[in-house]
Order: C-alpha cells, then sequence, then structure tokens
C-alpha cells in the first residue's frame, strides 16, 4: 500500500499539531525534522531528522509523534531516526522562524552571521523584544543544547539565540 | 545481522571515548565557578551522551545487545576508550587542557572518518558530529589561550596539567595493539596514523599562542584501547553504572 496524497496530507496535518516539548511554540514540522512518511506493510513509517545528539527532546518528540497519530486513527505507526542528510537550521521554516521569534527567541541567522555573532562578539542578533540589532553574547552554550545566550543593550532584557547548526 | 570484530571495536571505541568523556563532564554539572561555565560543559556533556546513545544504538541493531547493556553493564577491562578522557577533573585547567586535547583530536579523527570509512553509518554521524565538535573545540582552545596567556597563576596551573596530560596523548593518534591486528589483516582501516602529524602541528602552533612551554612527549602511557585503564576508571564506572546493577533493567 502506498500512501496518496490526501493521507499524506492529512498526516502532515496531524504532526503539525505535535510541538517541541522543549519550545512548545513549534512543530515538528516548523522545525523541518519531518524527513519522510512512508508505508510499511499496514504501518506508517515516519523517518525524522535527531536535532541535537544530546536533545533529550527527541525521545518525547518521538512518543509526542505516535501519540498523535494514533489518536487520528492510525494504529501502527514507527518513527526511524536517520542521520543523513543532517539536520540544519535552514530546514526550519518560515513560519517556524517567526514562531520563534514570537515566542522570545531569537532565530537562526544564515550561517555566517551565526559565527560572527558567536565567535567574533559581532553585533548582528536582533533582540526579539525591543528588535534592537545592539545586543551581545553572554554564553555560547544556553539553557538546552540549541541554544545560546544574548543579552539586549538596549533594552537590557536577555534572551535565548537559536543556533545554527 | 552480521557484523565483524573489527566493525564492532571501530564502532565501540567512539563510543566509549563520547560516553566516558560526557561522564567525567557531568561530574561538573553544578560545581563549575561560573554559571556560563557550568552550562557550556554540560551541554558538552550532553553532545557527547547523545553521541554515544547514537553508536550503541547501531551496535544494539547490529548484534542485539542492548544499548543499556552496552553502556552500563560492562566491565573495565571491556571498555576500549582512550584513557585521557578517563583523568580527573582535578581544576578547571585540567578540564580545559583535557577538552582542548580530545576535541582537537576528534575533530580530525571524524573528518577523516567522514572522508575514508566504508561505513555509511559512521559516515553520516561522523558528519553530523562534525558541526558540535566545532563548538567544543571554540570553547576549549578560547579557553585555553585565556587561562596559558592569562594571570600568572592560570598559568601555571595550565602549564602543569598540560604537563600531566601529555603522556596520554599519542594513543590517540596511533594504532592500539587490537586496531592494529585488524589493520594488518585488512578488516579495518586505519583512520588514526594518518592525522598524527597534522594533530601534533596544531598542538605545536596553539600552545606557542597560549605561551605554554610544550614539546612532543618522550614516553607514553597507553593501554585504554586495549581495555587496560587507569586506576579512574573503576570509580568512573561505579558512579555511572550503580543504578543498573542494583536495580537491574529499572525502567521509569
Amino acid at each position: 500500500m502506498r500512501i496518496g496524497s490526501a493521507d499524506h496530507d492529512e498526516i502532515y496535518r496531524v504532526l503539525e499539531q505535535v510541538l517541541d516539548p522543549e519550545v512548545p511554540v513549534v512543530s515538528v514540522v516548523d522545525l523541518g525534522i519531518i524527513h519522510q512518511i512512508q508505508t510499511e506493510g499496514e504501518s506508517i513509517v515516519v523517518t525524522i531528522l535527531p536535532t541535537y545528539s544530546g536533545c533529550p527532546a527527541l525521545d518525547e518528540i518521538e512518543i509526542g509523534i505516535k501519540s498523535a497519530l494514533e489518536d487520528s486513527g492510525y494504529r501502527h505507526t514507527k518513527v526511524k531516526r536517520v542521520l543523513d542528510p543532517a539536520w540544519t537550521t535552514d530546514m526550519i521554516t518560515e513560519s517556524g522562524k517567526e514562531k520563534l521569534k514570537a515566542y522570545g527567541i531569537a532565530p537562526p541567522t544564515n550561517k555566517a552571521l551565526n559565527e560572527a555573532a558567536l565567535f567574533s562578539g559581532e553585533k548582528v542578533i536582533e533582540c526579539p523584544r525591543c528588535h534592537s540589532k545592539s545586543t551581545s553574547l553572554v554564553s555560547a552554550f544556553g539553557s538546552t543544547a540549541c541554544k545560546a545566550l544574548f543579552q539586549c543593550d538596549e533594552c537590557k532584557e536577555p534572551f535565548d539565540y537559536f543556533k545554527c547548526h | 545481522m552480521g557484523i565483524s570484530d573489527a566493525q564492532h571495536y571501530q564502532i565501540l571505541s567512539l563510543a566509549d571515548n563520547s560516553l566516558i568523556l560526557g561522564q567525567r563532564l557531568s561530574e561538573m554539572c553544578g560545581h563549575c565557578a561560573k554559571v556560563e561555565i557550568d552550562l557550556a560543559v554540560s551541554n558538552i556533556a550532553l553532545d557527547l551522551l547523545g553521541q554515544s546513545r547514537f553508536l550503541y544504538q547501531y551496535l544494539e541493531e547490529l548484534t542485539g545487545r542492548s544499548e543499556d547493556s552496552y553502556a552500563m553493564l560492562r566491565s573495565e577491562s571491556e571498555y576500549v576508550n582512550i584513557l585521557l578522557v578517563e583523568q580527573q577533573n582535578e581544576n578547571f585547567a585540567q578540564l580545559i587542557v583535557r577538552q582542548y586535547l580530545f576535541d582537537h583530536y576528534y575533530a580530525l579523527h571524524l573528518q577523516e572518518i567522514a572522508n575514508n570509512s566504508n561505513d555509511e553509518r559512521l559516515i553520516a554521524f561522523a558528519k553530523k558530529t562534525i558541526k558540535e565538535n566545532t563548538y567544543h573545540k571554540r570553547f576549549s582552545k578560547s579557553w585555553l589561550l585565556r587561562l596559558g596567556d592569562g594571570t600568572e597563576e592560570s598559568h601555571n596551573k595550565t602549564q602543569e596539567a598540560l604537563q600531566f596530560l601529555t603522556p596520554y596523548i599519542d594513543e590517540m593518534v596511533s594504532l592500539g595493539a587490537q586496531e592494529s591486528s585488524y589493520v594488518q589483516s585488512g578488516e579495518m582501516k586505519d583512520l588514526v596514523s594518518p592525522i598524527s602529524d597534522i594533530y601534533y602541528e596544531t598542538l605545536v602552533s596553539d600552545f606557542k599562542e597560549a605561551t605554554l612551554e610544550w614539546q612532543k612527549p618522550q614516553y607514553h602511557v597507553k593501554g585504554g584501547k586495549d581495555g587496560r585503564h587507569s586506576e579512574h576508571m573503576g570509580y568512573i564506572l561505579a558512579d555511572l553504572q550503580f543504578m543498573q546493577r542494583a536495580y537491574p533493567d529499572a525502567n521509569w
């Protein structure tokens, strides 16, 4: 059995409801970690791309995907992880980036800007609260594996920045 | 699925290095002098733990032995990690020098795997891990420079740590006895010796920049790759394995 496009779209709509437990405003679809949806015999196989190796949210995300699909009537589901292609922050959708920003996390910029901000101290990451570009890196490692800690020089608020990967 | 002894060894050695260094770093969680350092060290520990999990899970697929059993239920002599990663968190300087030595070796080794391994899964693992390793390298090198070229006290402590850890360096970039026999019989590619020269060159130039005195080691301490560990390993495992040993197959 192959998944028809109607089924495929419906599964996507279900997955759009599965949120990242660490950043509960973006879905697994927003994050770009859904690599493939296939069928194997009776079961639906969702292949995901792990984000950061040690991310403890991954197990929960898997459980979230399975239970969301089961609630929608897909009885047999499997979640597979593959490392190739490696997930990158470029896979986060535009709407995902907007949601991160609205939540108070500066979304990842492009790689070159990211390196400048994280490692040479250039001020290029915009404060998600007051939109000032005058911000400073506090720590390249933040509250979770995916984030760095910044502070805004204008409004003085600390904020998380989603690291490029 | 079948798996050769050589392939098993290769995956296991990568996994054990990450697991044991991750365990060492996680001992510092909540104990670092500054919260930013604490976050960095814990984050690096988490990355390493995640990397080792991926590799133990890969082994589980190949052999049927469970991931937890690999990580938690082997005896000391069955671990094939290098001796460097077992060394203690004596002080911040020693933690940084150990991390610097490992991160820079690991970067080269991962690149070698990505370019020359025959194992598609390990290649994918290496490519992904290189990205995380880049952050770790920046952290450990920038602190090596700050401490080495810092105050008299930080310089002296870093110099001492470097002296202490230097005998453990060569094990990373030379083959162990088991590895050698796999390479000789053609079952394993040598992805270690080719990086030796460039590794030592990197060390020479970085230590100079950090104003540290250093010479290529004259004597080496080795054995971890063949299951002969330092006196610290037993204590690490006691900590790491306690829960699984006391409550076998414990579950949430």
